[in-house]
């Protein structure tokens, strides 16, 4: 754990959605702030900045995180990937996104993205879930439209979906 | 009239929504992710830590010379800038944007300060000083209500500044001519739905132009806007608020933020440069808004068969420290349809306004409906139970008939259409609560605690903005003049290639408004939905003004959605004429599909739609005699049967009326008190449905939040004023694992008072689900008095009576106990390796005290035995600077010692007391304490589960520096010189 002092800048490099990212920051800068406000992110949202709402949830080297519970150098040598991640090659919205729409799994969509980061990490190691382990998961995350169910509906359609695919493809 | 009244190709179909693909994205730009000029500064605001007390002096000459800072502003500022907003009653209850000599509740706006960033903003808020002098504080809404209650307005002279008495048919008869009466009182909570978007605004006042320009998601727009402008001495167009398409979630909430535009404004005016706010979940818990929390006197008269004759209420309806506009609505906005599902002729009602040291209430979802159904359900439930009933017996016997329709209630409801008879035993057979009985028979059997509940609810929707009106007398409203009405409007243009956009009033926060203009223009013009831009950012210097503007009162399927099918109509029969006079037939004949336009009985013969909206634009012309050129228009929709209030106050509260029948199962766990939802079935009858999938997001969404309200929600408040709900692991929202999914089932009796059938659905759980929930926790207890939400604690203490006490030999009680707050208590001892004479030395010396007390900037002496110090503090993330006043008493030297004192800043205040005891022991001294802490203010809200940890920290803190100081050294200099040692590679 390098030394920091409370003042002054630190230098932190790392990579942001597989695209390097070399900065400085005050050591005291929350890692949801940098994005937002320094990198201008807008696939993070801030809910309540004291890690219940999950709005602001990245993946941090793959592992969900809170990025309102991070200070920024905490990211330097680290990988961090938003939704913009989740993107297919061509740009396009992915499986995991375009069951969301058809299942109506968001309304105002400001706690989406960090349940998409979420969802999208539990799938890779949870190919089969229950409809009780997606709650689980979910339980996570607020959401204060929705009432969950087109959320849950849209992450068991997609692992069906995949594990279908998965299972066409062999 | 075009041929597609009713269902479209597009409308009436579940249409997956425009708006998701940018907020899959995660590319959609809420208020916060707007763009903002450079050189916008950022502002804090240091708030109130107690419920109310003067404000004595405020001392701002620190914040200034910090680094950073640019402003800083106090009621001062404001009542030099600004004039008092306008409220609904004429009391001597003068508000203002940041408070005036007195606060009145935590959290209340005090001061702001403008910085170049947020973080120096925040941290100069510890540079302000204000000292208060505290008063007592009201907190029950009851309490407030008693004659010798602390006055929250004195100059009002009571905390009650309005009561109105209402009474329809002939309730003195009624009642004298019941079987039984019967009678429940209601405590409704305060709660919030809580977007997870908390307020954001930026304020740039052009000075030239003399014109505040402001940013924000205020979801107004039109709201209470002349309140603002008037506050702000300006005209209407020189307050420009401009609200972004996205909206993280807003269910009222964010018409309540008025107050901060307003302060925003004088920010940006004072500062000369554009001010941005972003509120953070802590502010927006304490101070932003609640629905305000009821107390309801209901009873019913009754005969033996179950049927109402009569009804009387008295409600308490709580609006916390200020009426801030429209409050108060909550009490008047359903008060033509206060008989519910029910055909009941007579009735009284008390209506009181009360206020009380908490934050003020406002809108919030439901608005006012979760209260009345409260009652009035659970009121139902209770005749049945009285009288030995099946409870949805008792409710079919009261339903207005079959057929009534369009019924008038007698408070003035005019409900247009509906079989509620039909709903009913279509949720029952297709929602299967014949097995669902038996499930609970055989639960019971088997000696499990299971219940069955009910609710039916009218859900009013496009409320008739003349209903706060009905707080007057008749003779005050005809003295003002009659207010009734509800306008909407939605523009369609089209430009010369044809491409349509469509701009609406009803700001939507994640309803998905902009899909279904989308299917509704579509529908009228031949094109897909995917070729209409909908742009729904509004702003108030360029839209057309109606106060009933925006997302409100579920109006858009009834309002906008109907203007935007009057605007798309008059640009279809625009194009059919110019279409038809190159296709040589009349109007009448034209059809528009697949991009084309024909006459009907020749589709071959088709002119491309780009073509002729082409025409219009280029080709003046070629247009039928007396066609203005162009494709922009707009339309207005104004229903009439949105009269103002009678002179008998009876008002027709809404346009349309929908119906909600549910029935629940739930299960109640004996050992935890915990309520599990088995079952939850609902039954809406909204009209015609412009979009399934919508809608029935619209209630799951009203359903989880009804769950929250029955089950978790509720901001709570110590006897004291303190605030206990302040982050989101004290207020509780539902999660996934809560919020079960429940059976939705439709039908369809349109409102023949609209173009499209529909009526409102996005309400109905609100206040279906917590009544429902209630009454099947009734069923399975047997309880009366329930009072939400229903926490395992509190239905625990219903199944199992109240908690034992502790065994004898657990509780000790070294101190008396002090009143109000979170109260903390500890004890413990330390071996200090020293004469008791050193310790006590350290201890009655104002320079080793200094350096003993954690976080300790200075220490006076400004007494005998009486100290004033400046320390730091902090729970969990949050720090703040304090003032404390120590004093020393019951000295013995050196044996005993009694510490007692208060700290005093932006975090809150603590006050408490400490017994210290010396005795000699091995050549040192055990010193032995017991305390005792009551915090208050931010401090208590935030910090509940953390408030005993930070407290022992302090604690341990303490006695390791005194062990530190009594062996000669301050316990820095003896870390310091630990630390050289160990780089030097020596000692430990």
């Amino acid at each position: 754990m390098p030394e920091l002092k409370t003042i002054g800048r630190k230098s932190i490099s790392f990579v942001l959605n597989g695209k390097p990212v070399v900065a400085e920051v005050e050591p005291r800068m929350l890692l949801s702030d940098f994005l937002r406000q320094e990198l201008g992110r807008t696939d993070i949202h801030v809910g309540c900045e004291h890690g219940v709402c999950g709005a602001c949830t990245i993946r941090f080297d793959g592992r969900p995180a809170r990025s309102c519970l991070m200070f920024a150098v905490q990211a330097d040598g680290h990988r961090v990937d938003t939704v913009e991640s989740l993107a297919t090659q061509e740009g396009a919205l992915n499986d995991l996104q375009r069951a969301f729409r058809t299942h109506h799994g968001l309304q105002c969509g400001y706690c989406t993205p960090g349940i998409l980061m979420s969802a999208e990490a539990y799938l890779e190691g949870h190919p089969d879930p229950s409809e009780a382990e997606v709650r689980e998961m979910l339980s996570g995350h607020l959401c204060r439209c929705t009432g969950y169910v087109g959320m849950v509906r849209a992450i068991l359609a997609t692992a069906k979906a995949r594990k279908d695919g998965k299972a066409a493809a062999e | 009239m075009s041929a597609h009244a009713g269902a479209g190709k597009y409308l009436g179909r579940p249409m997956e929504r425009v708006e998701d693909a940018t907020l899959l994205a995660g590319r959609a730009l809420f208020c916060d992710d707007q763009p903002t000029r450079p050189g916008t500064m950022h502002a804090a605001i240091l708030r109130s830590p107690h419920p109310h007390a003067k404000i004595l002096a405020i001392d701002t000459q620190a914040v200034l010379k910090r680094k950073g800072v640019k402003a800083v502003l106090t009621g001062k500022d404001i009542q030099a800038e600004t004039d008092p907003f306008l409220i609904v009653l004429r009391k001597p209850m003068d508000q203002w944007a940041l408070a005036v000599d007195r606060v009145r509740f935590v959290g209340e706006a005090v001061a702001v300060v403008v910085a170049e960033d947020r973080y120096i903003a925040e941290d100069a808020l510890d540079d302000i000083l204000v000292s208060y002098e505290p008063l007592p504080a009201v907190i029950g809404t009851m309490d407030a209500t008693k004659p010798d209650a602390p006055l929250v307005h004195p100059l009002v002279g009571s905390n009650i500044p309005s009561t109105r008495h209402f009474t329809y048919g002939d309730p003195d008869k009624a009642f004298a001519e019941a079987d039984k009466i019967v009678e429940l009182t209601i405590d409704y909570p305060r709660n919030s739905q809580t977007p997870l978007e908390g307020y954001v605004v930026v304020a740039d006042y052009r000075p030239d132009e003399k014109v505040f320009d402001v940013l924000s998601n205020f979801q107004g727009p039109f709201t209470v806007h002349p309140v603002m402008s008037k506050a702000l001495r300006c005209k209407g167009p020189q307050l420009r608020l401009r609200s972004p398409a996205y909206s993280g979630g807003g269910f009222g909430t964010k018409q309540a933020m008025f107050p901060y535009i307003v302060l925003m404004c004088v920010a940006s005016k004072k500062l000369g440069a554009p001010v941005k706010w972003v509120e953070d979940r802590w502010e927006h818990l304490t101070a932003a808004i609640a629905a305000p929390n009821r107390v309801i006197k209901a009873q019913a008269a009754v005969k033996k068969d179950g049927l109402v004759l009569g009804l009387r209420y008295e409600q308490f309806d709580d609006y916390g420290a200020y009426l801030r506009p429209p409050m108060p609505g909550p009490l008047y906005r359903q008060h033509g349809i206060m008989t519910g599902a029910y055909d009941v002729k007579n009735m009284t009602i008390t209506n009181h306004v009360v206020m009380t040291n908490k934050t003020p209430s406002g809108m919030v979802r439901g608005f006012g409906g979760p209260q009345i159904y409260y009652s009035l359900e659970r009121l139902m439930q209770r005749v049945a139970v009285e009288l030995g009933l099946d409870p949805l017996d008792v409710m079919r016997r009261n339903l207005v008939p079959r057929g009534s329709f369009p019924y008038r209630a007698a408070a003035g409801a005019l409900i247009e259409s509906g079989d509620f008879q039909t709903a009913i035993a279509n949720a029952a057979e297709e929602g299967g609560l014949a097995d669902l009985k038996r499930r609970r028979d055989e639960a019971r059997k088997q000696g499990r605690l299971y219940g069955i509940g009910y609710a039916a609810v009218v859900e009013p929707a496009q409320s008739n903005m003349g209903y706060l009106s009905t707080i007057n007398t008749v003779e005050e409203r005809h003295k003002a003049g009659p207010k009734g009405g509800n306008v909407a409007y939605t523009t369609v243009s089209v430009d010369a290639l044809g491409g349509v956009s469509v701009t609406a009033d009803s700001l939507p926060q994640g309803q998905g408004h902009a899909t279904i203009l989308a299917q509704i223009v579509a529908d009228e013009l031949g094109l897909h939905p995917h070729e209409i831009t909908c742009n729904m950012e509004r702003d108030t210097q360029r839209d057309p003004w109606s106060i009933a503007t925006g997302n409100y009162s579920s109006r858009f399927s009834s309002s906008t959605a109907v203007s935007g099918q009057i605007a798309a109509r008059k640009i279809r029969d625009k194009l059919a004429r110019i279409a038809a006079q190159n296709l040589n037939v009349t109007p009448d004949k034209i059809e528009f599909a697949n991009g084309k336009i024909f006459a009907r009985d020749n589709p071959d013969d088709s002119i491309r739609f780009s073509r002729v909206a082409g025409t219009a634009h280029w080709s003046p012309s070629e247009l039928p005699d007396g066609m203005p050129p162009g494709l922009s228009e707009i339309g207005v929709w104004s229903p009439p049967e949105l009269e103002p209030p009678n002179d008998a106050d009876q008002i027709n509260t809404s346009l349309t009326y929908g119906f909600v029948f549910d029935f629940c199962g739930v299960e109640i766990d004996r050992d935890t008190g915990q309520v599990k939802i088995d079952k939850y079935v609902t039954m809406h009858d909204s009209g015609k449905l412009l979009n399934p999938l919508l809608a029935d997001g619209q209630v799951y969404g009203a359903f989880g939040w009804g769950v929250g309200c029955a089950l978790h929600e509720e901001f709570a408040y110590d006897k004291d004023g303190s605030f206990l709900s302040g982050t989101f692991a004290d207020y509780l929202c539902p999660t996934a694992c809560e919020v079960p999914e429940p059976i939705i089932l439709h039908m369809e009796s349109p409102s023949p008072l609209t173009p499209l059938g529909a009526k409102g659905i996005g309400e109905g759980n609100c206040m279906s689900t917590p009544v429902c929930l209630a009454n099947a926790v009734a069923d399975a207890t047997g309880a009366k008095d329930l009072r939400l939400p229903l926490s395992p604690s509190k239905v625990a203490a219903l199944i199992q009576g109240d908690e034992p006490p502790p065994p004898a030999g657990q509780a000790k009680a070294a101190l008396p106990p002090m009143a109000g707050g979170r109260g903390l208590v500890g004890e413990g001892s330390t071996l200090v390796p020293a004469a008791p004479e050193a310790v006590w030395q350290t201890l009655i010396d104002p320079k080793s005290l200094a350096k003993v007390i954690p976080g300790c900037h200075s220490l006076d002496l400004v007494g005998p035995n009486r100290y004033r110090a400046v320390v730091s503090l902090g729970v969990g993330a949050v720090r703040g600077r304090f003032e404390a006043s120590v004093a020393l008493s019951d000295l013995e030297p050196p044996k005993s010692a009694l510490l007692s004192g208060d700290l005093l800043g932006p975090l809150g205040t603590a006050a408490g007391q400490g017994k210290v005891t010396l005795v000699p022991e091995g050549g040192g001294t055990r010193v032995s304490y017991a305390y005792q802490v009551v915090v208050t203010g931010k401090a208590a809200s935030i910090g509940g589960r953390l408030l005993d940890g930070a407290t022992r920290l302090v604690v341990n803190q303490f006695f390791k520096r005194l062990v530190a100081q009594t062996q000669g050294g301050a316990p820095g200099g003896a870390l310091f010189w630990d630390g050289i040692k160990r780089m030097l590679g020596i000692g430990s």
